[in-house]
């Protein structure tokens, strides 16, 4: 029986690993444990060791080429024995559509990375009933269940599978599946001194040789050689970000944007006239805020813009969980107004004032930033017009709202000066067409250009 | 070091305080020339003559009272009643004014005593010999309830509880009087009141338990230790004021929590210890609390047959951790 | 009413004493009527009253070591509380509940006596439960004589214990365990009861089948005594009678004093409902107060001018009082919190 070879996870938050070199090649023979390729990552390189003893039957992934967890990289086993084809046996395409792909993928090789699959839209594949103390240690500990084997009643996971599992994980020793088999945490490997320089925007000097192509979560970058300049080391966050951006860009959803221009005088005037009765309550109004409510409306009249995609069908979502994106120093983040349906005005004004401030000054919780369903980015702040901001994965849409400014518009045959900006709907053809997406638009427009509460 | 039974324990402890503070004084039905029914108070008389170990009326509200008249008098009376079961004509006496004179005199009257009593089933004693009164007194403020499960822990709670300035509540597991044995050293000590004792220690559930209860609860937990279920025992000793911490700090723990207590299921102390835990430790639950009590009936029954199926037992206890711990 | 005569313990009290006691009287008495208009003015929640009670309340005081030997109330012994050292500005500061309030810490309703410092123990609301600790402190007092622990003729130390109640509560259980244990180990004990005639509506009949609370003594072994509580010197006669029987080793007595509520049961009463004006109004004839003044306006010790003087000054007393009171503090509402338990190091 052949052995297979798929992409390790190397990390908690690492999806995919580059082929950088295969130390053996076909029909070369291999020994359980000799390494047999090298793989880099956006957090370390290392050395693939063999899952068996044999020959290397079929390499599936050429050198350079990047591919998700869990997805085939080659077959071990006696000469003349059958291989797998690539897209057999639950592999996946090289590109690893993480099971979002448009048509029906096969399932991963290995349950960590159908895992990994689940883990980006719900965090785990594991639905048995959680206590609370395994829900903080999840927290805790950053851990995805469905790696977890559960003993209790009825295959429940309980603190003490969770423990065993931590503590394997520390070791090194998860389950009983190979080494490369196993998911990784970013403990796993962790790198001995890259880590804590990691953290730091700081310039480092520039590298002897070229810093792993894994750096990157496109593929391979080289730093430029010759060419004067400096190297400033990758943020966290700044890896996630560039992660997210070519996994939903390039890998993920068909993007498409439609711009409407809306004249913002109803809106403005309510504005006005309502910012200082909100502010003796101890609550700013901000523009958002009205964002935030004609995208409510607008949400359910147009109930597939507030959906994802998943292999089974289009999953519409009830509650408007409206992200925004907020600027800060070293990148961007998306805290979540959870169940925007259910606020009015001024609870919107309120939450938005809030998460706002508490992203500036980092005080936001891990929840705050996640389960959304719909996401508005507010661009024109700093001055552009009008822009295709990329889709938040696993929402479809996302709102780009452009600078508000008076311009001259025809109306009524006469010319007028009015507040006008621009929006955008940029959202994955999969699941909206054209017409879906301009009647969103058009509700969101209508919305504001009438305002009145 | 003596071997020696909680009841032998509990007599020494009074012997010893009725040496120690002239103040000390019995009363209660029984406990002069027969010692007590239990035989608690037996040799007292002699040693101390009638005067300091008084024959009680046979008026349980009375013995009360009369100490706390003597306790506000500054001596330190101990009281006994005979059995928990013949506590409730003293219930006013003790709930509505022993727990309340140092709060209703702005802390300018103390009531120091001690009403000791038997208390728990399993004895053929029926509905009026085996009751558990505990979470009565436990509920009012200003009452200190303690309940030991040991012949260390009975002296040295004792003592503490002689030397108390409230009144204390000391309830006896009388199944356990002659029992339970253990060792009590010659050398003066005492156990202070408020603590809970980690009974055994343990990593995948906790047992809360008091008096007999928590005797047994360790007779279970090297039970299902054979089976590889590592559990704590924790006996609370004292039930008011509770020790939380020590509540906290074992499910925090173990995740898991079983309270067990000989007493009606249905609002009995450990149902406070479970409020406790939901309150408290919400997030380092893995599994519900669960208690294991006595059924809501008026009282157990005499017949065995029937007393054995009230009365929670080690085999009991053993049953319900291994159903805790395998959720 | 008794003439003074040398035989009776009465006959020994010097005027001073005696103006003390119809100083007493007269100030409880406006006080209590303070508290009343306090009350209907909005002032104040609750009052319960002691008018027509002062004469067996202060005699009762005069009769023992006052301050000293152990007193436990019950809610209508504001005379007996004033004769014994609680002030008018006490008990204003009980009416209003203000901060720091001697009785409770303002924690307590009125007239919910206590005082350390006077060895008034403090009292709760339902009745009788004093009478069982009470037989306690006079246990205490005969376990510390037996023990070496008081000297018999130490007079700073307690030596009897007093207790009062209204007739109605003699019904309770704890006043029979209470009178036992008093008989069974004669104890230096007096049980002082007020007999008013109603227990709030209900009437002596309703209560017991015996004519006088004291016919009862004789179950428990005690000496009982029957007075009129309207006559102060008749009640200090009773009453000195039945602490020189405690202070000898003699044991416990059982004191009826008879008098009359002369005013509702508490402030939120109406006694119209359960009995007649004409009855209250025969007993008004019979004002303890009223009658003490004629008497020791008649044996030369009152004047004219001394009544007026005292009038005088027991008014600017209750003024005060009561001015002093209002202005005084609210506790802190965490104060709610405090003395649950004592210290250990208290023990």
């Amino acid at each position: 029986m052949a052995t297979k070879v798929i992409m390790p996870q190397l990390g908690e938050s690492v999806v995919e690993g580059t082929v950088s070199r295969w130390l053996k090649r076909e029909g070369d023979t291999v020994n359980e444990y000799e390494a047999l390729l090298e793989v880099s990552t956006d957090k370390v390189d290392t050395e693939v060791p063999s899952p068996a003893s044999g020959t290397v039957l079929k390499i599936y992934v050429e050198e350079g080429e990047t591919v998700q967890a869990g997805v085939l990289l080659a077959v071990i086993g006696e000469p003349g024995e059958p291989i797998p084809e690539a897209d057999e046996g639950g592999t996946q395409d090289h590109h690893g559509h993480g099971g979002n792909g448009s048509k029906q993928e096969p399932q991963p090789v290995a349950a960590p990375a159908k895992a990994m699959a689940t883990a980006q839209s719900s965090g785990s594949g594991y639905t048995g009933h959680i206590t609370p103390v395994v829900a903080r240690m999840v927290a805790e500990h950053n851990i995805d269940l469905s790696q977890i084997k559960g003993t209790g009643r009825g295959g429940r996971i309980t603190k003490k599978d969770v423990l065993a599992y931590l503590k394997q994980r520390e070791q090194g020793d998860v389950q009983d599946l190979p080494p490369w088999e196993q998911p990784g945490d970013g403990e796993l490997f962790k790198p001995t001194d890259s880590f804590a320089v990691q953290t730091k925007a700081q310039p480092a000097p520039p590298p002897a040789k070229p810093v792993a192509p894994a750096a990157s979560p496109a593929p391979p970058s080289p730093t430029p050689q010759g060419t004067p300049g400096e190297l400033v080391q990758l943020s966290n966050i700044r890896r996630a970000i560039a992660e997210h951006m070519v996994r939903s860009k390039l890998h993920t959803s068909p993007h498409v944007s439609t711009i409407f221009e809306i004249d913002m005088g109803a809106v403005l005037d309510h504005y006005h006239a309502t910012k200082p009765i909100f502010a003796k309550q101890g609550v700013r109004l901000t523009l958002t805020a009205y964002f935030m409510a004609a995208s409510v409306v607008a949400l359910r009249e147009n109930p597939y813009i507030n959906s994802q995609w998943t292999d089974e069908g289009i999953y519409l979502h009830h509650a408007m969980n409206i992200g925004m994106a907020v600027a800060i120093p070293d990148g961007l983040i998306v805290p979540v107004i959870k169940n925007a349906q259910d606020l009015n005005l001024m609870g919107l004004a309120r939450a938005v004032t809030d998460l706002a401030e508490r992203a500036r000054n980092k005080q936001l919780h891990p929840d705050e930033v996640q389960g959304g369903t719909f996401t508005i980015t507010n661009h024109g702040v700093s001055g552009s017009l009008f822009a295709t901001p990329i889709i938040n994965q696993p929402q479809v849409a996302i709102l780009g709202i452009g600078k508000l400014e008076k311009r001259v518009k025809v109306i009524n045959d006469a010319i007028a000066i009015r507040p006008m900006l621009y929006a955008s709907l940029t959202f994955d053809h999969r699941v909206i067409d054209g017409a879906t997406g301009d009647a969103f638009m058009a509700s969101f427009q209508r919305v504001l250009e009438n305002w009145r509460e | 070091m003596a071997q020696m039974t909680l009841i032998q324990a509990i007599t020494q402890a009074m012997d010893e305080e009725l040496a120690r503070d002239p103040r000390v004084f019995i009363t209660g039905e029984d406990v002069g020339k027969r010692g007590g029914v239990f035989r608690a108070t037996m040799g007292l008389i002699e040693k101390y003559g009638p005067e300091r170990v008084v024959d009680s009326p046979l008026a349980e509200l009375s013995i009360v009272a009369i100490g706390i008249g003597a306790a506000l008098a500054d001596l330190r009376p101990i009281c006994e009643i005979q059995f928990a079961d013949f506590i409730h004509p003293a219930f006013n006496q003790i709930a509505n004014e022993a727990a309340r004179f140092y709060y209703r005199s702005n802390g300018q009257w103390r009531v120091p005593m001690v009403i000791r009593s038997p208390y728990g089933g399993g004895i053929s004693g029926a509905l009026y010999h085996s009751q558990s009164v505990e979470a009565f007194f436990a509920h009012v403020p200003g009452l200190k309830v303690v309940i030991p499960s040991t012949p260390y822990d009975a002296k040295g709670l004792l003592k503490s509880a002689v030397r108390d300035p409230n009144p204390v509540l000391f309830f006896e597991p009388k199944k356990g009087y002659r029992a339970i044995k253990g060792d009590v050293p010659e050398e003066e000590y005492i156990v202070p009141i408020g603590p809970a004792r980690i009974a055994r220690e343990g990593e995948d559930i906790s047992v809360f338990a008091y008096g007999m209860m928590a005797y047994y609860a360790e007779i279970a937990a090297e039970q299902v230790a054979q089976e590889g279920i590592s559990a704590e025992v924790v006996d609370l000793r004292t039930l008011a004021p509770v020790d939380r911490d020590a509540i906290r700090n074992s499910v925090m723990k173990t995740g898991k929590a079983l309270v067990v207590y000989e007493d009606n299921l249905t609002l009995g102390y450990g149902a406070e210890i479970a409020a406790i835990i939901a309150d408290e430790c919400f997030e380092y639950m893995d599994g519900p609390v669960k208690r294991l009590a006595g059924p809501d009936v008026p009282g157990v029954p005499f017949s065995h047959p029937m007393q054995d199926f009230f009365m929670p037992n080690p085999n009991k206890i053993a049953d319900a951790i291994r159903d805790l711990v395998a959720y | 009413m008794p003439e003074l005569t040398a035989e009776r313990p009465s006959a020994t009290l010097s005027e001073e004493a005696l103006l003390e006691m119809y100083w007493y009287m007269l100030l409880s008495r406006r006080t209590d009527e303070r508290a009343w208009v306090m009350h209907r003015q909005g002032k104040i929640p609750f009052h319960i009253s002691a008018i027509g009670h002062e004469a067996t309340q202060v005699a009762a005081a005069y009769a023992i070591n006052r301050g000293v030997d152990y007193v436990h109330p019950y809610y209508r012994d504001l005379t007996l509380v004033m004769a014994i050292g609680v002030t008018p500005f006490d008990f204003m500061m009980s009416l209003y509940g203000k901060k720091g309030e001697l009785s409770s810490g303002a924690r307590q309703m009125p007239s919910h006596f206590g005082a350390k410092h006077l060895n008034i123990i403090s009292g709760s609301s339902p009745v009788a439960t004093q009478v069982p600790q009470a037989a306690g402190l006079a246990f205490a007092i005969k376990y510390r004589l037996s023990q070496g622990l008081q000297s018999p003729d130490d007079t700073s130390q307690p030596r009897l214990a007093l207790t009062c109640l209204g007739e109605g509560s003699t019904s309770q259980g704890e006043w029979h365990e209470g009178m036992n244990w008093a008989g069974v180990h004669n104890l230096p004990f007096i049980c002082l009861v007020q007999n008013n005639f109603y227990a709030i509506s209900v009437p002596l009949e309703g209560q017991m089948a015996v004519s006088s609370v004291a016919d009862r003594a004789a179950a428990y072994g005690v000496h009982g005594i029957s007075v009129d509580g309207t006559d102060v010197l008749a009640v200090y006669d009773a009453m000195k009678e039945a602490a020189d029987r405690a202070y000898s080793g003699e044991g416990a007595t059982l004191v009826e004093a008879r008098c009359y509520r002369m005013t509702p049961h508490s402030s939120d009463d109406d006694d119209r409902t359960y009995r007649s004006r004409e009855e209250v109004e025969e007993w008004k004839k019979k004002d303890p107060l009223v009658l003490f003044q004629k008497r020791l306006l008649k044996e030369g010790v009152l004047t004219k001018k001394l009544i007026e003087e005292y009038e005088a000054k027991a008014k600017a007393e209750v003024d005060d009082a009561q001015q002093r009171a209002e202005a005084a503090p609210w506790p802190k509402p965490e104060e709610a919190l405090g003395d649950v338990f004592a210290p250990l190091e208290e023990a």
